[in-house]
């Protein structure tokens, strides 16, 4: 990394430090779908305000709008962080709704569906552009993350300059490999996290206090 | 470099139509006007290749702009591939400005009609299927 590229980090830091006690700041839970974004919001939401943001299933695409749970407080080593929580669909660049037929679903269904994931993609990539201040991207350990996809979101999130926390999820699977994410993105720290078990969540906050707070 | 156009020459529709799409042709367009280019062509069943590819920015809105295109038992969207992933410093200059040579020869086709076989750091490998 250059000179001039850790000089720039450093006065973000410092100005994100400065500014820290202004209003909550919105982070997006962005990755592909079935990563395990929606059972992650829903396990922050639920730990510090008690409430779920929306419901979750195996069946890609079930997150199709945005959901925003706002002020949650986190509290770590005596501090409170206070964020917004933003829930989006996983990004892809293509739907096919024949792919919702092979879960038991209706034609009318899957077509209704498939339609909402890709209004929901395309709300999720003017969110990452406009409208969040951090990013946690969620990524499913067991799977493959040197995709096209995940390459063209982590660029995208630091051409941004946001800030990114990523998360090697699922690690209560047999055939998960943090190993892989990480070397996938040795740019940035990887966190394990079993957002279904609830394992490791201490360090996932911690985290988010330290980048987001 | 000028427009590259590679097929099989007929019209009996049952080709594969390649659009090589030089740096120089893409640096004098605008983001959607970019993102017409490559979309048309993937509409008509071609597989564009990008010598430079797209910044972020506009792979952001390539993807925003083929969510609004998808339609059953029609478009079913982009598969894309481009190397290198990470970027490369470009030079000592560049090293030291923490700039990065951004050029990434980018492959992208109809999804129902790409699929990706391997790919790594320097090597693409890609299946296209006939009509």
């Amino acid at each position: 990394m250059g000179l001039l590229t850790d000089f720039r980090d450093s006065i973000r830091r410092v100005t994100r430090s400065l500014f820290s006690a202004q209003d909550p700041k919105r982070i997006g839970i962005y990755g592909p779908p079935n990563a395990g974004k929606t059972t992650l919001a829903n396990r922050i939401a639920r730990d510090w305000t008690g409430d779920a943001i929306g419901p979750e299933s195996h069946v890609p695409h079930e997150t199709r709008r945005a959901r925003r749970k706002e002020n949650v407080e986190i509290q770590r080593d005596g501090k409170s962080v206070t964020i917004d929580i933003v829930d989006t669909p996983g990004v892809t660049t293509k739907v096919d709704y024949k792919e919702f037929l092979e879960h038991d679903m209706e034609e009318d269904d899957a077509i209704r569906r498939s339609r909402e994931a890709t209004e929901g993609v395309a709300e999720a990539m003017h969110w990452l552009r406009e409208d969040v201040d951090g990013v946690i991207y969620v990524l499913d350990s067991t799977t493959d993350p040197f995709t096209q996809v995940n390459t063209m979101l982590i660029g995208i999130i630091e051409s941004q300059d946001l800030p990114v926390l990523i998360l090697a999820n699922k690690t209560d699977l047999d055939d998960s490999s943090v190993t892989r994410i990480r070397n996938a993105f040795p740019q940035h720290e990887t966190i394990p996290l079993s957002a279904l078990e609830g394992d490791n969540m201490d360090e996932v906050y911690e985290k988010i206090a330290e980048y987001f707070g | 470099m000028a427009e590259l156009k590679a097929d099989d020459g007929g019209d009996d529709g049952d080709g594969v139509q390649i659009d090589l799409i030089s740096a120089e042709r893409m640096e004098n367009l605008r983001t959607m006007e970019k993102i017409r280019l490559i979309l048309d062509g993937v509409h008509d069943d071609n597989i564009v290749i990008l010598e430079s590819g797209l910044t972020p920015d506009e792979e952001s809105k390539l993807i925003e702009v083929t969510m609004s295109e998808i339609s059953p038992d029609g478009f079913t969207g982009i598969e894309i591939e481009t190397y290198p992933s990470g970027g490369s410093d470009s030079g000592f200059l560049g090293r030291i400005m923490g700039k990065k040579d951004d050029s990434k020869l980018t492959v992208i086709g109809p999804a129902n009609r790409i699929k990706t076989l391997h790919k790594d750091e320097n090597f693409i490998s890609t299946l296209v299927t006939r009509k």
